[in-house]
């Protein structure tokens, strides 16, 4: 097709705005011929991010897409050559490098530059803006000499430059606001006294209600004079004072502007003329200049949408921000300001912890209006969603701030799944709730990553990326709980589901299991699933199948930073022979290992490289050791206190017993790990409650407690029966362990399972003491088999030349250790050196 | 991308060095190297040993297994569960970089490794 019949889109400007124009301009149509002018060198970056230059980034990583995109999509890219004349009575543009182009349509997106005021002595060496990659790279030069540093304003970006000053080391940094408080756009009084304690605990010094009269030096800047008559000496200086529309090009061109600078548009982005349009930060609409890309990207897509005769319309945007990059939280929405009488605030302030909350609600308290957020800004999103989508407030809006104290539902009002399908999740993309869940359930998306591949969210400012992740889950988990639990995309099973399966077809290798229950060729996700279902329907030798496990239980040890192994061996109930601990020192030394006693009763060595372990156990196994399975989805250790034999409370003897469980249950494999605790008397010193399962001597026998965790989210265990018997408690621990491994899904504890049965403790203790299903039985004759098959792995290992041959890091060269590992000393000890 | 410029083909080592469906790290020219022995699909993939995501020379202890559809092969880091594919080395679930892959052919039971 001959591109000259296309109509002409001229573009001014390949800054965010104007770039996201022509990529929306692309995805709805290529019947257009579309020509871009550049001023800046290089073609558009990310603004927003532009601090990460100073954390690494480069340039190119910056950059909203290659310079390869604009050739591959037929674009004519002019760079670092501005236009400078429109001639609206030819319809075409000029360029200072001489070209001349003319336009159908023409968007200007000139962005604007930063606001200096008229100052004296700003043209001294050492003051900078802070716009451009140049204004960058001119900032950290003086930076490297610099040993006092200002900002000139306490805005938004003046915050975020006044961080970049402390990380690029300048030793002290002062931030200058005119204004009585900082971020005076978007935070009251009183947040801002907050967030100002904050800053001063990182190092920034700030001054407020502070006119700045001239900036000192001799060429070069050497001090600030304030009107006060009080002098700071500085040696760089960074203004940011506000942005300045670019309008000069439209001005000459005779366009509207307004008074106080910016190209006037109408709803539609039109210019006082109709075929010129402006969008971003050069545009004037309703009596508002966008200091923000949201909007700006909303408006490049009402022009995209218009030059294809489409009805979009730009009506006027939400201010809302959240500060970044400055290590403090800070969030505004909606009407941080508004007060009595025309709605009611309520406040949080800790000023301990530096937290600082304030909402907004209607006087009828029914709808949620505004606020602020400093110090902990976690919430923002969903209160902005709350201001935008005009939820209607949960019974207690506290909770909104103070986070739901209890109580059945009464997070509700704060779920992103109650949102309605129309709620703007990421006002960058302009992307839906509805579309974000219609991607998760009609087209499998279940990462961000996806996400932001098929539909954007997340891309721009990045501040929904948590939002998406919940809508991602939370839809996730309808589905799963609606429709299926199954393993993963290889096998269309719920872990039960594929136990029985397994089981009833007397199936040993996951090839098999893949081929006759699944599809593809597996993952990381069913690959150590399926070796835990066979484990714990056979006890098989695990690296028999080798591949299929974790890396963990592929090497029989845990994987550390770096790559280094750990060396746990088994000492049941905690206890430990003086011989042993010898032995231990001694291999430990030779083989320079650190030690270290755990948080379950045994020696942990680290360090270890991966083809030492087989001569490492090989020792301890000389010495009577065996695997602590420390490595495993399987029992950990038994704890036990010293019990009767030695303690003067103790009721009955709580080692012997621990041994004598923990050496009935070791090695068994199953869904999750399995921790437990013997104590001597209800003082509790093995701490039997915490644990997946724990025994309590009473003074008529043993109380036995199931289903407690610690970890993240820690939960004590319950009561499964009282004043029972040592065989009693063995009976019953057969029985309950069995049926966890049979029907936990995969990587669940005990006490996570628990929570999801149907009827809780009364129904698990109705299968295991009651036998209600009738399958007592049929569990203690499985467990007996597992336990029957126990042997020693790394015994196996050892004795085997085979298995022994796969522990090098280099099959070419077994004998190097991998060079990359690097250890440091410290008390004493080997340590991971840091990299 | 490698066809352009001659490989020189570099033995390793023997093919039953590396376990069936998984696989092992091998030295080459002072460059670890990650190759998997692809085995239920016949197939034979080598890729850095290096893990982007937290520096960690691993990928060989991973996981091989596909993704999607179309079966791509990858595989997985033993450290936090990063996949890559083995056909391009992209990273399938995060913003890690894509690590280099190698062209490996099997001559009788002897492996090699392409070079650029
Ligand atoms: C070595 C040890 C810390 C220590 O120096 O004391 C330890 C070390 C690790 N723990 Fe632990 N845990 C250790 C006792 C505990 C305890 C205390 C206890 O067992 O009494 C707990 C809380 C009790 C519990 O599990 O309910 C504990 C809760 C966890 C959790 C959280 C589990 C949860 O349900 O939330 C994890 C993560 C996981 O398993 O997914 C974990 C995982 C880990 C891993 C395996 C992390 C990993 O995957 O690399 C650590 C391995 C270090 C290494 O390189 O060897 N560790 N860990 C302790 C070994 C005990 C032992 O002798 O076997
Ligand atoms: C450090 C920093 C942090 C920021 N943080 C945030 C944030 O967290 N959230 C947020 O929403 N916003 C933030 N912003 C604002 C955001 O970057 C802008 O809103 C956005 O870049 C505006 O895009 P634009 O295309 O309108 O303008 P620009 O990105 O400025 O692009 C305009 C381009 O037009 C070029 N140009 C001008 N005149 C001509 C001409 N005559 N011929 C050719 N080319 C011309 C300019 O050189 C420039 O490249 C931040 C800005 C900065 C500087
Ligand atoms: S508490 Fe965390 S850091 Fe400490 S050993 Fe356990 S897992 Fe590792
Ligand atoms: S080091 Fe590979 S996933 Fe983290």
């Amino acid at each position: 097709m001959a591109a000259q019949q296309l109509p002409t889109v001229v573009v001014i400007g390949n800054g965010m705005v104007g770039y996201k124009f022509c990529e929306k301009l692309l995805a709805k149509s290529t019947a257009f011929n579309l020509v871009v002018f550049g001023e800046e060198p290089r073609v558009a970056y990310d603004r927003v991010h532009l601090s990460e230059y100073f954390g690494g980034k480069t340039a190119d990583d910056l950059l909203m897409a290659p310079q390869q995109w604009y050739h591959d999509h037929g674009i004519a890219l002019h760079l670092g050559d501005a236009v400078q004349e429109i001639d609206r009575a030819s319809q075409t543009v000029h360029s200072r490098g001489g070209l001349v182009q003319s336009y159908d349509y023409l968007v200007l997106a000139t962005g604007s530059s930063a606001f200096v005021p008229d100052i004296p002595g700003v043209e001294k060496q050492g003051v900078a803006v802070y716009r451009t990659i140049e204004d960058l790279e001119e900032i950290k030069a003086a930076a490297a000499t610099a040993r006092v540093g200002a900002v000139l304003g306490g805005g938004l970006l003046g915050l975020e430059a006044a961080k970049a000053l402390l990380d690029l080391g300048v030793a002290e940094t002062h931030v200058i606001e005119f204004a009585p408080r900082l971020m005076p756009r978007q935070i009251d009084a009183a947040g801002s006294a907050m967030l100002q304690s904050k800053l001063e605990a990182l190092g920034l010094k700030i001054h407020l209600s502070k006119a700045t009269a001239s900036i000192g030096g001799n060429g070069r800047i050497d001090a600030l004079h304030f009107g006060d008559g009080s002098i700071l000496p500085v040696d760089m200086l960074v203004i940011s004072a506000g942005i300045r529309p670019r309008d000069e090009l439209a001005r000459l061109a005779g366009l509207e502007v307004g008074l106080r600078g910016g190209i006037t548009v109408n709803d539609q982005m039109q210019t006082s003329d109709p075929r010129i349009f402006a969008i971003g930060e050069c545009a004037l609409h309703g009596g508002m200049i966008y200091g923000l890309v949201a909007p700006g990207y909303d408006m490049a897509e009402v022009v995209a949408s218009q030059l294809l005769q489409g009805a979009r319309a730009f009506t006027g945007f939400d201010m809302s921000s959240k500060l970044k990059l400055i290590g403090v939280d800070v969030a505004s929405f909606g009407d941080p300001f508004i007060a009595e009488p025309h709605s009611r605030s309520i406040v949080f302030e800790d000023a301990h912890s530096g937290i600082y909350k304030r909402i907004n609600l209607s006087p009828d308290g029914k709808y949620l209006l505004g606020g602020v957020l400093i110090g902990d800004a976690e919430a923002y999103s969903m209160l902005l969603q709350t201001v935008n989508n005009k939820l209607v407030l949960p019974p207690h809006p506290e909770d909104l701030i103070l986070g739901a104290r209890g109580g059945e539902g009464s997070d509700s009002g704060a779920n992103v799944l109650n949102l309605p399908d129309e709620a703007l999740i990421c006002s960058c993309e302009a992307v839906t709730k509805g579309a974000i869940c219609a991607a998760v359930a009609e087209l499998s998306v279940t990462t961000v990553d996806g996400m932001k591949k098929c539909n954007k969210a997340g891309t721009g400012c990045g501040g929904c990326v948590p939002m998406v992740k919940d809508l991602i889950n939370g839809t996730l988990m309808a589905q799963g709980a609606y429709i299926k639990n199954v393993l993963c995309e290889h096998f269309d099973y719920s872990r039960q589901e594929l136990f029985d399966l397994l089981k009833i077809n007397d199936i040993r290798t996951y090839d098999t299991a893949l081929n006759r229950f699944g599809s593809g060729d597996g993952c990381e996700t069913c690959k150590p699933a399926v070796g835990s279902i066979l484990a714990g329907l056979w006890n098989d030798l695990i690296v028999k199948q080798n591949v299929i496990q974790d890396t963990n239980d592929r090497y029989l040890a845990n994987i550390q930073k770096g790559g280094s192994y750990s060396v746990m061996p088994r000492m049941a109930g905690g206890e430990v022979s003086p011989r042993q601990l010898m032995a231990i020192g001694r291999i430990a030394e030779k083989y320079n290992l650190y030690t270290k006693i755990t948080g379950g009763q045994r020696i942990d060595m680290f360090g270890a490289h991966v083809s030492d372990l087989p001569d490492i156990w090989e020792e301890l196994i000389n010495e009577g050791f065996e695997s602590g399975h420390a490595y495993g989805k399987s029992l950990r250790t038994i704890k036990s206190c010293v019990g009767s034999t030695w303690c003067r409370y103790g009721l009955h003897d709580s080692v012997t017993f621990a041994i004598e469980l923990e050496n009935r249950y070791k090695g068994i494999r199953s869904p999750h790990k399995l921790k437990s605790g013997v104590s001597g008397c209800v003082r509790e010193c093995a701490e039997a409650q915490a644990k997946d399962f724990g025994v309590i001597a009473t003074e008529k026998g043993w109380n036995l407690y199931v289903c407690g965790n610690g970890g993240a989210k820690p939960q004590h265990a319950q009561l499964l029966a009282g004043d029972i018997d040592q065989e009693t408690v063995v009976r019953y621990l057969d029985r309950f362990l069995m049926f966890y491994i049979k029907t936990a899904d995969p990587l669940t504890r005990t006490a996570v399972w628990l929570n999801k049965m149907d009827g809780g403790i009364a129904y698990l203790r109705n299968v295991i003491v009651n036998d209600s299903l009738g399958i007592c039985a049929d569990l203690e004759g499985e467990i007996a088999l597992l336990i029957k098959n126990y042997f020693c792995e790394w015994k196996e290992v050892v004795d085997n030349p085979e298995l022994r041959k796969q522990f090098t890091h280099f099959v070419n060269a077994p004998k190097v250790k991998d060079p990359t590992m690097k250890f440091e000393t410290m008390r004493g000890q080997k340590k991971v050196a840091e990299w | 991308m490698e066809a352009a410029t001659a490989v020189t083909w570099l033995p390793v080592c023997k093919t039953t060095d590396i376990p069936a469906d998984g696989g092992a790290c091998a030295l080459v020219k002072g460059e670890q190297v990650a190759i998997f022995n692809f085995a239920r699909r016949g197939e034979w993939y080598a890729t850095q040993n290096l893990c982007p995501h937290k520096q960690q020379m691993a990928l060989a202890r991973g996981m091989i297994g596909s993704a999607g559809e179309a079966c791509e092969p990858k595989v997985a880091c033993p450290f936090h569960k990063r996949t890559f594919s083995l056909l391009t080395g992209a990273c399938l679930n995060g913003d890690e970089c894509a690590i280099q892959t190698y062209p490996v052919k099997v001559e009788g039971d002897d492996v090699y490794i392409g070079w650029a």
